[in-house]
């Protein structure tokens, strides 16, 4: 089938119509922000380091048809525990974030097998399910931190612990392990910080998904995502290639927030896993993904548009209106509305093509 | 014992435990000196409050729209009405009703708009709902900040401009629905029959109205679009009909809601209110694709049973509040229940 040069047209504005509307409101909200071209340039470069690795864990659960993994708070979840022991027992620097890592791991991997054994009961439905799911483990998080900590579970730094003797207070501080990821070797160029041993990180993930797209499992996550149907009778665990693709996005998204944190330093105890989820989804689709489709581009891509405009909109807002709030509200309506767009395109495309199929079967037209 | 079976299987283990807490609740608290009268009409109260919300579920639910998580639009219509009856200094029932009256236009554009929306996303309904309702949420906030409202009990003092974060009703219409035949026994126990007698109206028009020949077409049409088309229901106007009904009746219910709480709550106030509307109606027996009145009665009581006792017995026990978290648990953990519960239904 050939499409006309207007059709090509149209398509493409469709499937990139989220990064198109970005780039616009960028355009027009830097100048009136008033920020400097490198204090943006160093601030984005800071963003990739940190936010990156959150996002790229949202891509395999996406290859392998289960959509946008809002379950991803609970990878975070277990990274932020592991965070607290490691500042209980004072371990700092690399070794400190190591040890998390390997702490946190197991924790994981358990719950990511919950999370996907949950979703395999509500085929169809994934996105709305883990979505619920991330709201009912922030309660047993909430449960086991707040209450379990320091009463079932010793912790020993009194710094750590609520006056009245069991429970994490409400900002943990990491100044063990503070930039010691970003720091491990860094170098400036023309003024502005790169954090190289985070990008490597990063790079080293990157290739990571690209040969793992290649293996054997990774093609039958392809093929689960395409027609879960056809993948069975092929002879694929559909339900077990289902799990292992959210138990390795929970495993990532939890190495994700521990180096997320390291870059900020400080953890909101009760708040941070829930903001990692949100902000992931919305840069991973202002990038131009779909609950379908993303690519490692669409990643870099959108942490960039995403942050850029987090950073901008409140001066821009404050310049042009004269009131600071109104530009982080602004901020904060452009990560949901993103988020709703990239959903309602996606169904609409979906529900689009099924009316077509079905025309096609009537005869009719 | 082959009844007790029947009757565990038809209300599920979900349930049948939330009410033994709940009754567990109510055993322990005067033992732990909390004044049983005081906890029910904690209760009551809170019954009548949410009862509106809840049954705003329904309609949508009966129609094939699945829950709606969207609520949010139809309570910023209420804010909307709230607010401008404050503006317009009206007072008592009048104040009330006004609110009503023009939440109500707001509501039914806001339902249409909504409907078309869903309508075009069949199938991916729930998820969308929530971000609507998020990002609408998000947009009122910059809304508050730049509508012309003036009145001084309303705008931020020293800037003369811009909705206060929380409004007190108090001197406008507080508790005008709630106080219409009302009475208090003795100390502690106070019963809101006007809020009572409004919320019974309501749900008996609901009744009413599934039982007329559109409310039949639009149950048709969520047990079996096909079937529907087949006998020549318009599909697509049903839906749209079911969600401007529970977008107009999220309207009402804040209103009403906010008349008994004494504050109109602005800015992210709605953000999650959605939630507990949701986990209530499923606390009563709903399920993602049927949902009965009953359900909405039984599951509010239940809800807002678990909501008022915990914190006032779980405190004295534990000498910690733990109400927050129990809240979280049980209301995303019945969400989750009844998300992968229907689906094995479904799924031969």
């Amino acid at each position: 089938m050939k499409y006309s040069l207007r059709e090509q047209i149209s398509h493409f504005l469709v499937q990139y119509a989220v990064p198109i509307i970005f780039v616009l409101l960028s355009i027009v909200a830097i100048p009136l922000s008033r920020f400097s071209t490198e204090y943006l340039v160093q601030e984005m470069v800071a963003r990739l380091a940190r936010d990156s690795f959150l996002v790229l864990s949202l891509l395999i659960p996406i290859m392998a048809g289960m959509g946008l993994n809002f379950g991803m708070v609970l990878g975070a979840m277990a990274g932020e525990i592991g965070l607290i022991f490691i500042t209980d027992w004072n371990v700092m620097g690399v070794q400190g974030m190591l040890l998390a890592m390997i702490i946190s791991t197991p924790l994981a991997i358990l719950l990511g097998w919950m999370c996907g054994a949950i979703l395999n009961k509500a085929k169809g439905r994934e996105m709305v399910t883990s979505f619920i799911l991330g709201f009912f483990m922030n309660g047993v998080y909430q449960l086991v931190v707040l209450y379990g900590f320091g009463n079932i579970i010793p912790i020993k730094n009194p710094a750590l612990v609520l006056s009245r003797g069991f429970g994490i207070r409400n900002v943990t501080n990491l100044a063990g392990i503070r930039h010691c990821l970003d720091d491990l070797f860094s170098f400036n160029i023309m003024g502005i910080t790169i954090p190289a041993a985070t990008f490597l990180l990063i790079g080293a993930f990157c290739l990571f998904i690209t040969w793992f797209s290649r293996t054997k499992l990774g093609q039958d996550m392809r093929a689960v995502g395409q027609d879960q149907d056809v993948a069975g009778s092929t002879g694929i665990p559909v339900e077990r290639t289902r799990i292992i693709s959210i138990v390795i996005s929970t495993v990532l998204a939890c190495y994700g927030q521990i180096i997320f944190l390291q870059n900020i330093g400080t953890m909101n105890t009760y708040n941070s896993h829930e903001q990692a989820g949100m902000f992931a989804i919305a840069s991973l689709l202002v990038g131009g993904a779909s609950v379908s489709r993303a690519t490692i581009p669409n990643v870099f891509l959108g942490v960039i548009l995403f942050h850029l405009m987090f950073v901008v909109s409140p001066m821009a807002g404050k310049y042009l209106i004269g009131e600071a709030q109104l530009g982080e509200f602004f901020r904060v309506f452009i990560s949901y509305g993103v988020i709703a767009i990239a959903l309602v395109l996606y169904s609409w495309r979906r529900h689009k093509e099924r009316e077509r199929a079905r025309r096609s079967l009537r005869g009719a037209e | 014992m082959g009844r007790i079976k029947s009757f565990i299987e038809a209300a599920g283990w979900p349930r049948i435990i939330i009410a033994l807490f709940l009754l567990g609740l109510f055993v322990i608290a005067p033992f732990v000196e909390v004044r049983v009268d005081a906890s029910i009409s904690d209760t009551l109260v809170r019954f009548g409050m949410n009862g509106v919300m809840v049954l705003a579920m329904v309609p949508m639910v009966q129609a094939g729209c699945g829950l709606n998580f969207g609520l949010p639009l139809g309570i910023i219509a209420g804010l909307l009405g709230a607010v401008t009856s404050v503006e317009l200094e009206l007072t008592g029932i009048l104040g009330v009703l006004a609110a009503m009256c023009i939440a109500i236009p707001i509501a039914v554009l806001f339902g249409w708009a909504y409907g078309l929306l869903l309508n075009r996303v069949k199938g991916g309904e729930m998820m969308i709902a929530t971000y609507v309702g998020f990002s609408s949420v998000a947009f009122m906030c910059i809304m508050w900040l730049l509508l012309p409202y003036k009145s001084p009990s309303m705008v931020w003092g020293y800037a003369g401009t811009g909705l206060r974060t929380t409004i007190s009703v108090d001197g406008y219409w507080i508790r005008a629905i709630s106080d219409f035949l009302s009475f208090q026994y003795g100390k502690y126990f106070y019963f809101p029959t006007g809020m009572f007698l409004f919320f019974a109206l309501l749900c008996f028009l609901m009744w009413l109205f599934m039982r007329t020949k559109i409310g039949t077409a639009m149950t048709t049409v969520g047990s079996n679009p096909d079937y529907a088309r087949a006998s020549g229901v318009n599909v697509d106007r049903m839906r749209t009909i079911s969600v401007i009904l529970s977008t107009v009746l999220g309207a009402v219910g804040i209103i009403v809601y906010e008349q008994s709480f004494g504050f109109i709550q602005l800015y992210m106030g709605p953000f999650t209110m959605a939630f507990p509307a949701v986990a209530a109606i499923l606390i009563g027996g709903a399920s993602v694709n049927k949902a009965t009145i009953l359900n909405v009665v039984i599951g509010t009581i239940l809800f807002q049973g678990i909501l008022t006792m915990t914190p006032s017995v779980i405190n004295s026990i534990v000498q910690t509040d733990m109400s927050e978290v129990v809240r979280i648990v049980v209301s995303n953990g019945m969400i989750l229940y009844a998300l992968t519960r229907v689906v094995k239904v479904k799924s031969r």
